[in-house]
C-alpha cells in the first residue's frame, strides 16, 4: 500500500468537497461554535453564580464541554465520507477509478483521509481557541490555568482522532448500500447514540477522569478496527463493480 | 497483446461468459460484438482485471491474469473506457485528465504534454477549463477517451465508444479512434454498430455468451453469404444463364434484366463472365458486386446460435 496514492485520491475527494458550501459550513461553524460558545456559557454562569465556590463546579463542567470535541470529531466527517462514496456512485466515476493502478486498500483510505484530514484540523483548532477561552475566563476565579490538562490531550488526540474512524468507517459502509447522499445520513445519525450516552454521563456526575477515558477508548479502538474490517470486505472491487447499485 | 483461454465468469447461477478463448494481436484493432447481455463488458472487466474470473486465463499485456503482483502493473499499461464515461461533472476537463494522469504516476512535465496534445486531439483545448457538467454527450464521451489515454497505454479497452451520441460525435469519436489505429495501439473494441465495426476493426469476434465465431469483417461476411455478382443485360436470357453455368460451374438466377451470379472469387471470375456472356450474345449495360453487409451476417450468425441452442 503506497500512502502517497491514498493521499492523491484524498487530495482530488477534499479539492471536489471543498466546493460544497453546506460541509464546508459544517467544518467550521461546529468547532468555533463550541469554542466561543462555552467560554461565553461559563462567563455567564459564573455572572450568576459568582465565583465563590467556583472550584466545586466549573472543572466537571469544563470537561464536559471539552467532549463536545469528540462528538464533533464522529459529526463532521460524516458527510464527506458519504459524499465520497455516494458522489462517486452517482457520477459513476468508480470504475474508471478502479482501473488505474490503485489497490482497493489505497482508494479506500484516501476516503478516509479525505474525511478525517479536515476533520481533525476543525477539531485541533478549535480546541486550542476553547483552551485558551476557557482559560482566559476561568482563571480568575479557580486561581490557576486549568487547560492544557491529561484529560483534554485525551479527548483531542485520542478519543477524538477514534470517533472520527468510528464515524467514517460507519458512513463508507452505510453510503456502499445506499444511492444518496442525504439517506446515507440518515442512517449515520445512530452514530451519535453511544457519545451522547457519554456525554450525558458524563453531565449527570459520573467522572469522565482520564482513568475512564482511557477505557472508553480501548471500546472504540476494537470498534474502529471492527468496522474496518467490515468496510474493508466492502470496499472490494469485485463487490463495488458487480453488487453495489 | 491478448491471450485468452476458457474465460469463465458465473454470477450465482448465471452463466456470463463461457469458455472464451481468443487472442489479439499487437497492434490490431479487435470488434467484440454480441447482443445486450451477451458478456462483452463482463468480458472486458475480466481482461482489464477489474473483476474476477471464474475459471480460465488470460494474459494481457504481458501480464497474467489474477497474478496479485501483476494487477497494477497490467492496469498501467492499459486504457479502459468503461461503457459510463464516469468523469468528475464539477471539475474541469483538465483536472478529470490530470487526475488521472497523476493516479497513472506520470511524470508532471510528460502530463502537461500528454494533456494538451489530446485535449488538443479532441478538439477541447479551448474548453479544457470548464466544468464537464457544461459539455454535451459527445464531448464528455471524448474526454473520458482522452482519460483512458493520458497515460499513453498499449492496448485500449473501447466498451462501445460511441453509443448514445449522435452521428456527427459518432464520427468524430469514430476519426479518433482510427486514429489511434494509425499509431499502432491495440484495440479492443465492444460494439453494436456494425458498419463502424466493418470500417474499423481488422478482426471481429461474434459473443453470445459463448464466442459464436471470429474472422476478419470481408471474411464474415463473405464466409456466410458468398459474393454476387449482378449482370444486367439487354435483356436476360435462359440461354446466356445456362451458358455462364456451363462455363463457370457457378449458381445463375435470372431475375428481370439481370443475372445474378453467385461466385467465390469474383477478382478471378468477373472477367470469365464478361467473356461468357459476350460469346452467348449477350449485350452487358451494367454489372456490379452485390455481398452481405456484416449486419447480415451478424444477424444470420446470431440468429443460427440461438436456434441451435
Ligand atoms: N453484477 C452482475 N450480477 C449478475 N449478473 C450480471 C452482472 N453483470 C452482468 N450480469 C449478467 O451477465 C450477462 C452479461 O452481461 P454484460 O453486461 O457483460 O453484457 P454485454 O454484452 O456488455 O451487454 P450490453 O450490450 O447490454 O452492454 C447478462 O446476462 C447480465 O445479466
Ligand atoms: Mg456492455
Amino acid at each position: 500500500m503506497r500512502l502517497s496514492q491514498a493521499w492523491l485520491i484524498a487530495r482530488h475527494d477534499i479539492g471536489i468537497f471543498r466546493t460544497k458550501r453546506g460541509i464546508l459550513a459544517g467544518l467550521v461553524a461546529l468547532p468555533l461554535g463550541v469554542s466561543v460558545g462555552f467560554p461565553a456559557l461559563i462567563v455567564y454562569i459564573l455572572d450568576q453564580h459568582g465565583s465563590a465556590d467556583a472550584g466545586s463546579y466549573l472543572p466537571g463542567l469544563i470537561d464536559a464541554f471539552g467532549f463536545w470535541f469528540v462528538i464533533g470529531a464522529a459529526m463532521l466527517p460524516t458527510a464527506i465520507a458519504a459524499y465520497g462514496i455516494v458522489g462517486e456512485k452517482v457520477e459513476r466515476s468508480l470504475e474508471p477509478l478502479l482501473s488505474t493502478p490503485s489497490t482497493d486498500s489505497e482508494i479506500l483510505l484516501g476516503k478516509v483521509l479525505a474525511a478525517f484530514v479536515p476533520t481533525m484540523i476543525a477539531i485541533w483548532a478549535g480546541s486550542v481557541l476553547y483552551q485558551v477561552l476557557v482559560d482566559a475566563v476561568t482563571r480568575s476565579a479557580l486561581g490557576y490555568l486549568y487547560y492544557p490538562n491529561l484529560e483534554i490531550v485525551l479527548l483531542v488526540f485520542v478519543l477524538a482522532p477514534l470517533a472520527a474512524l468510528y464515524a467514517i468507517e460507519f458512513s463508507i459502509v452505510v453510503s456502499a448500500r445506499v444511492t444518496d447522499v442525504r439517506s446515507g445520513q440518515q442512517y449515520s445519525g445512530i452514530i451519535f447514540l453511544p457519545l451522547i450516552f457519554l456525554y450525558i454521563a458524563g453531565e449527570i456526575g459520573y467522572n469522565l477522569d482520564p482513568t475512564v477515558l482511557a477505557y472508553i477508548a480501548l471500546v472504540f479502538v476494537a470498534v474502529v478496527v471492527g468496522l474496518f474490517a467490515v468496510s474493508r470486505k466492502t470496499f472490494h472491487r469485485e463487490e463495488i463493480l458487480t453488487r453495489w447499485k | 497483446m491478448i491471450h485468452a483461454v476458457n474465460l469463465t465468469k458465473q454470477f450465482g447461477p448465471v452463466t456470463a461468459v463461457d469458455r472464451v478463448s481468443l487472442d489479439v494481436a499487437d497492434g490490431e484493432v479487435f470488434g467484440f460484438l454480441g447482443p445486450n447481455g451477451a458478456g462483452k463488458t463482463t468480458t472486458v472487466r475480466m481482461l482489464a482485471s477489474l473483476i474476477s474470473r471464474t475459471s480460465g486465463s488470460a494474459e494481457v499485456a504481458g501480464c497474467e491474469l489474477g497474478k496479485e503482483s501483476d494487477e497494477l502493473r497490467l492496469r498501467s499499461r492499459i486504457g479502459v473506457l468503461p461503457e459510463n464515461v464516469g468523469l468528475y461533472e464539477a471539475t474541469s476537463a483538465y483536472q478529470n485528465l490530470e487526475y488521472f494522469g497523476r493516479l497513472h504516476r506520470v511524470e508532471a512535465g510528460t502530463l502537461r504534454a500528454n494533456i494538451e496534445r489530446l485535449l488538443r486531439m479532441m478538439d477541447l483545448w479551448e474548453r479544457r477549463d470548464a466544468p464537464v457538467a457544461t459539455f454535451s454527450k459527445g464531448m464528455k464521451q471524448k474526454v473520458a477517451l482522452a482519460r483512458t489515454l493520458v497515460h499513453d497505454p498499449i492496448l485500449l479497452f473501447l466498451d462501445e465508444p460511441t453509443a448514445n451520441l449522435d452521428p456527427e460525435a459518432a464520427k468524430m469519436v469514430r476519426d479518433v479512434i482510427l486514429e489511434l489505429k494509425k499509431e499502432r495501439r491495440t484495440i479492443f473494441l465492444n460494439t453494436h454498430q456494425l458498419d463502424e465495426a466493418q470500417r474499423i476493426c481488422d478482426r471481429v469476434g461474434i459473443l453470445r455468451t459463448r464466442l459464436i465465431t471470429i474472422g476478419s469483417p470481408d471474411a464474415l461476411r463473405t464466409g456466410l453469404s458468398g459474393v454476387r455478382t449482378v449482370v444486367r443485360l439487354d435483356r436476360a436470357s435462359e440461354s446466356v444463364a445456362q451458358a455462364l453455368r456451363d462455363r463457370l460451374h457457378v449458381p445463375v438466377e435470372i431475375d428481370g434484366d439481370r443475372l445474378i451470379v453467385s461466385v467465390r472469387d469474383p477478382d478471378r471470375q468477373n472477367p470469365e463472365i464478361v467473356e461468357a456472356v459476350v460469346a452467348a450474345g449477350g449485350r452487358i449495360r451494367e454489372m456490379s458486386q452485390l455481398s452481405a453487409s456484416l449486419e447480415d451476417a451478424y444477424l444470420k450468425i446470431v440468429r443460427d446460435a440461438e436456434a441451435s441452442s
